[in-house]
């Protein structure tokens, strides 16, 4: 996988990862560009399109379009899940997720996301193991913050 | 506030990102943002050291107004701090900056990677995922120079946590990916493979992303993985839908693990081990046979899991392209999903039948669904779903069906979607050109191509068009008749009138007979739209005058006319102002004779792959091209427009340059070399297609002259001559890309012996280390053989572009046979010769199979460009060739002989050589053995 964006209905750029070294400017132009491309579509057309030389493949979910870039040989279907995955993962994360916990809490998103790929490619798709790779993370963070709060 | 507060909730972020959202406009954003910033700044600055906890706090801040699209300029340094803090959470947010908003910072790399290494090395596995992440995320050159080497230990370490294993295994890969070079798998080929055997599913599938990236690259040393990938599919695609626990989803058993399997298989060919082979073509079967079972559940997700593994699948079958039972089967099951209600689906089937069109097993079954295939591209909703139906249409098209596909391609042109005509256009006028039977449909077709969709008939469609209906002259005066009834139309596209006032000017004359079609009424109608078109076409337009002067001289006058009237002869555009001037002139001076040699009909161009094909080979790798690219291959025909006579050099010289269009004028060859457009060393007879570079020393041996070495960034042309034992290379260095290549260096090196003694060579002049984009510059060395040698010398090159250092090194192509002398003598002599040199080891003996055809001319070219003499009617058996020749050393001289004896019925080859010295028979027989 390339790259991956979520955004909103509205053109808001929620979250971006990228998996290829891309320089600032081309990011910008291409997110632009691309999301232009996605909204344009209608509900009922196909998850996939080509784009430049890569495919996209998209899926919306409330107001949020989730976008993946993925290489010519890539297995359109299965990435669809991989978006699927990852839905689910911040569900369960956040409790049924809404845009604003992803506004919100960003940096947490962006941790479940390194947890559940890396370079692009899949890290585990058990959802077991990659929330309780989270969680662990979070009780590490609530035992240091009550360390501070004691010391305080 | 709506956020869920888990973990530690940083209250000041959520009130600044609150406050972001509650800006009304742009400029309120920007504004809360730069406070935010100063304040940020102050804090960084002030005096006061700062806690873990606020540090991380504004730098989340940070990031997150870099993520909102603005420019962060400071606060790396203090990132840089969170990632030595032992509290997890502070690392974590600064690893996350990091990762997000890398610069090549080199101080800072350093200090990233030493808290890396500190992590790596921790053996907390948590703080260890955090360091490979991070690793990954930024993957650039210095970290793999760092870390390559480390990462493969840690992924295959018997005590490395799974969780560990699985970061460190696509770590490894992101690295390969952008510096395949520093990662050395060697050692730990065998223990990364049979990581497809790890108990823990998640490990399998990290893993096998690695190991499908290194098998593409390395396939031999990884084959082993082949057994290995089939038992383990084997085992999931039979185990029951609840046996893998957390890794089934939506009741289908590991449906990613099994895509990456088989799409690891896809790196080889078909298994050849009989059990492996059977177990896989039942476990295809099986895939096959699921896909008509009931589905286990109603959700999207397990058609969309159950279909990907499907997909997977048939690709596999199509890659082995071996089993014309599973083809067919995978045919049938795409021929049903072409009519599922899910668009997703339609989409697929189309686009993998595309690929099943071009096998021979399947070819047939595909064609029977072409009238799905038809109404897909009528009624399809969705655009990209269309664009599959044409490129499948395009794909089942042969010579049965080519009339059907034609017209219905052209009847969906003319309510296409604009993004998708350019490519139809082209596709259109390649099927056309390819099936066509009578040309008289040809001509039909193209002609309608340009009614209907003129603006997109890129000009190599009309220029082929009109190449052959230059070279076949049974269509001609079809053509002629067409294109004036098709001018009739009161609005008709400027394509339309160039190609109509070519083959006019060219065949007017077919149809002049005809009172309708007479040669004034043929005149007018051109004419009638010249003030309508553009510059280019009426330079064409004024030629095909020219031409209509020498066809039909009662339109003399009236031409001259409108040659002379003060809106042609005093144009303010100098080409047509000049054509006009010259025309006038040529139609009043020449004799009738001279006219008509000087417009003599054109010459049939020479026959070559279509330019259509080229472009849209190019066009292919949807949407690879950009406009700049088309743009460019316009402006390369440019010239062409109207340029009628002049194009009627290109027969007699067919230039091998890249005459994009087939039709320019080619360029003398060697006047191409300087020029700033055409790259590099068309100097050279012919262009070797990328040898790889242990390949090309063999094509060397034979001859002094061509490319030595090639890829995207860099060309290295080489010409070379030899005198005695002495010799002088020229190499030529191009710059291939548009960007300067920055510390070019090149070293030669004579490894082992050669250095010491036995060649020596030096650098005549030294190169300047900047080479601009497209240039080229040229090193000369000069080579002295003191006495015999079978390496050959290395030459190394070093060089930075973009940044990232090159590093490439190639054998030189000098070979002992350049310092030949050819010899001339009689039979007699020969003979004798041969009998002297007659102790056992001063004779190399070789049998071996012909590599090429046995042709006799190539044969003794090849012998020639060895650089001995090619002795004939020496041996007295003519088929067999012998040769003599001598190798000046400086230490000595060492005459050789050679004989070759062809078997043309067995294809085999008996080489001998004697010579003088036993290193040099053997050496010579070495070379010469891969030639033929």
């Amino acid at each position: 996988m390339r790259f991956m964006l979520l955004f909103s209905r509205q053109g808001k750029l929620r979250l971006q990862k990228w998996y290829t070294a891309t320089a600032e400017r081309d990011k910008k132009k291409m997110v632009r560009e691309l999301m232009q491309v996605v909204l344009a579509r209608k509900p009922k057309m196909c998850s996939f399109l080509e784009w430049r030389d890569l495919k996209i493949v998209y899926k919306r979910y409330a107001s949020l379009y989730f976008c993946c870039a993925v290489e010519e040989q890539d297995n359109e279907l299965i990435t669809l899940e991989v978006i699927h995955r990852f839905v689910e993962l911040l569900d369960k994360y956040f409790g049924s997720v809404c845009e604003l916990d992803i506004i919100f809490n960003f940096e947490k998103a962006y941790f479940i996301l390194d947890e559940f790929l890396m370079g692009g490619e899949i890290q585990d798709t058990s959802k077991k193991s990659v929330l309780k790779a989270i969680e662990q993370a979070d009780l590490l963070q609530e035992v240091s913050l009550n360390l501070k709060h004691k010391m305080a | 506030m709506p956020a869920v507060s888990k973990g530690d909730g940083m209250r000041g972020l959520a009130v600044f990102i609150s406050d972001i959202r509650n800006c009304k406009s742009k400029e309120a954003e920007i504004k809360r943002i730069n406070k935010e910033l100063a304040n940020i700044r102050s804090k960084f600055k002030g005096d006061k050291a700062l806690d873990g906890y606020s540090k991380k706090k504004y730098v989340c801040k940070l990031l997150f107004i870099f993520l909102l699209g603005h420019d962060i300029d400071f606060g790396h340094m203090e990132a840089v701090n969170l990632l030595s803090s032992n509290k997890y959470t502070e690392k974590q947010i600064g690893y996350l900056f990091i990762s997000v908003l890398v610069n090549s910072n080199s101080e800072l790399i350093r200090l990233i990677n030493n808290a890396i290494k500190n992590d790596l090395s921790s053996r907390n596995p948590t703080f260890m995922c955090l360091a490979l992440h991070c690793i990954a995320n930024v993957g650039s050159r210095e970290m793999a120079e760092a870390f390559a080497g480390e990462i493969p230990r840690i992924l295959v370490a018997g005590d490395t946590m799974d969780s560990v294993k699985q970061s460190a295994a696509l770590c490894l890969l992101r690295l390969y990916k952008t510096s395949p070079d520093l990662v050395l798998m060697g050692e730990w080929t065998s223990r990364v493979v049979h990581l497809l055997n790890d108990q823990h599913m998640g490990v399998v599938t990290a893993a096998i992303s690695l190991i499908t990236c290194l098998s593409q690259k390395n396939p031999d040393e990884f084959k082993t993985c082949v057994s290995l990938a089939v038992s383990r599919l084997s085992r999931i695609v039979s185990s029951a839908s609840t046996d893998l626990q957390d890794y089934t989803y939506y009741f289908v058993p590991a449906p990613w693990l099994s895509c990456k399997l088989l799409r690891l298989l896809q790196c080889y060919p078909p298994p050849e081990d009989g059990a492996v082979k059977g177990r896989l073509v039942e476990c295809l079967e099986t895939i096959l046979n699921k896909a008509q079972e009931p589905p286990k559940s109603k959700k999207v997700q397990h058609s969309n899991a159950k279909n990907a593994i499907l997909f997977e699948a048939i690709s596999l079958i199509i890659h082995y392209d071996s089993e014309p039972n599973l083809l067919v089967r995978a045919c049938n099951q795409l021929g049903q999903f072409l009519q599922h209600r899910e668009t997703n689906l339609r989409y697929l089937a189309l686009e993998s039948m595309c690929t099943l069109a071009s096998s021979e097993f399947s070819h047939e079954a595909v064609k029977t669904h072409i009238e799905t295939v038809i109404n897909a591209l009528k009624t399809e909703r969705d655009v990209s779903v269309r664009q599959r139906a044409a490129d499948l249409l395009y794909a089942m098209c042969d010579r049965s069906n080519a009339k059907q596909i034609v017209a219905e391609m052209l009847s969906y042109l003319e309510t296409a979607d604009y993004s998708i005509r350019e490519e139809m256009v082209l596709k259109v006028a390649i099927l056309a050109e390819k099936y066509a039977v009578d040309y008289s449909w040809y001509v039909d077709t193209i002609l309608n191509l340009i009614r209907i969709a003129g603006d997109y008939v890129s000009e190599e469609v009309w220029y082929r068009v009109i190449q052959i209906v230059i070279n076949r002259d049974d269509v001609q005066g079809y053509a002629a008749k067409t294109v004036f009834e098709a001018l009739q139309a009161p609005a008709c596209h400027e394509n339309m009138v160039k190609v109509g006032g070519y083959i006019l000017g060219e065949f007017g004359n077919l149809i002049a007979g005809d009172p309708r079609s007479s040669p004034l009424v043929q005149f007018n109608l051109l004419h009638s739209k010249f003030h309508l078109c553009s510059v280019p076409t009426r330079a064409l337009l004024l030629s095909a005058y020219i031409k209509f002067i020498n066809l039909f001289p009662e339109t003399k006058s009236t031409i001259q006319e409108v040659l002379r009237s003060d809106s042609q002869i005093r144009n303010s555009d100098v080409e047509l102002q000049q054509r006009a001037v010259e025309y006038l002139k040529l139609s009043s001076i020449a004799s009738t004779d001279v006219l008509a040699t000087v417009l003599e009909e054109m010459p049939p161009f020479p026959e070559r792959e279509s330019s259509i094909l080229a472009k849209l080979k190019k066009k292919k790798g949807p949407g690879a091209v950009s406009v700049n690219e088309l743009e460019e291959g316009k402006r390369e025909g440019g010239e062409l427009n109207g340029g009628g006579e002049r194009g009627g050099d290109s027969s007699s010289t067919p230039s091998p340059s890249a005459d994009l269009l087939g039709l320019r004028a080619g360029p003398p060859v060697t006047a191409a070399a300087p020029s700033a457009g055409s790259l590099l060393v068309d100097v050279f007879s012919e262009a070797v297609k990328q040898p790889s570079p242990t390949a090309f020393l063999r094509l060397f041996v034979c001859k002094n002259n061509g490319v030595l070495f090639e890829n995207q960034l860099l060309q290295i042309g080489i010409k070379s001559e030899y005198r005695q034992n002495l010799g002088r290379m020229y190499l030529f260095y191009g710059n291939k890309t548009s960007v300067q290549f920055v510390t070019f260096t090149t070293t030669v090196t004579c490894p082992g012996e050669l250095q010491s003694h036995i060649l020596h060579i030096h650098t005549w002049n030294s190169l300047e280390p900047l080479i601009e984009g497209g240039a080229q510059v040229q090193q000369v060395i000069n080579i002295e053989c003191l006495t015999d040698f079978s390496d050959a010398p290395l030459l190394n090159i070093k060089f930075r572009y973009g940044g990232a250092l090159q590093n490439l090194t190639l054998k030189l192509p000098v070979t002992i046979n350049k310092f030949f002398q050819p010899t001339e003598m009689a039979s007699h002599d020969f003979f004798q010769r041969w009998k002297q040199l007659s102790l056992p080891q001063q004779e190399a003996q070789k049998i071996f199979k012909a590599n090429h055809a046995m042709d006799t001319e190539v044969l003794k070219a090849k012998l020639l460009g060895l650089g001995m003499a090619l002795l004939e009617n020496v041996d007295p058996n003519p088929e067999n060739f012998v040769c003599a020749g001598v190798i000046q050393t400086k230490a000595q001289q060492v005459g050789s002989l050679l004989r070759l004896e062809p078997n043309a019925q067995a294809q085999m080859y008996r080489l001998t050589v004697r010579s003088s010295k036993d290193t040099v028979s053997k050496r010579l027989c070495e070379l010469l053995a891969e030639q033929f």
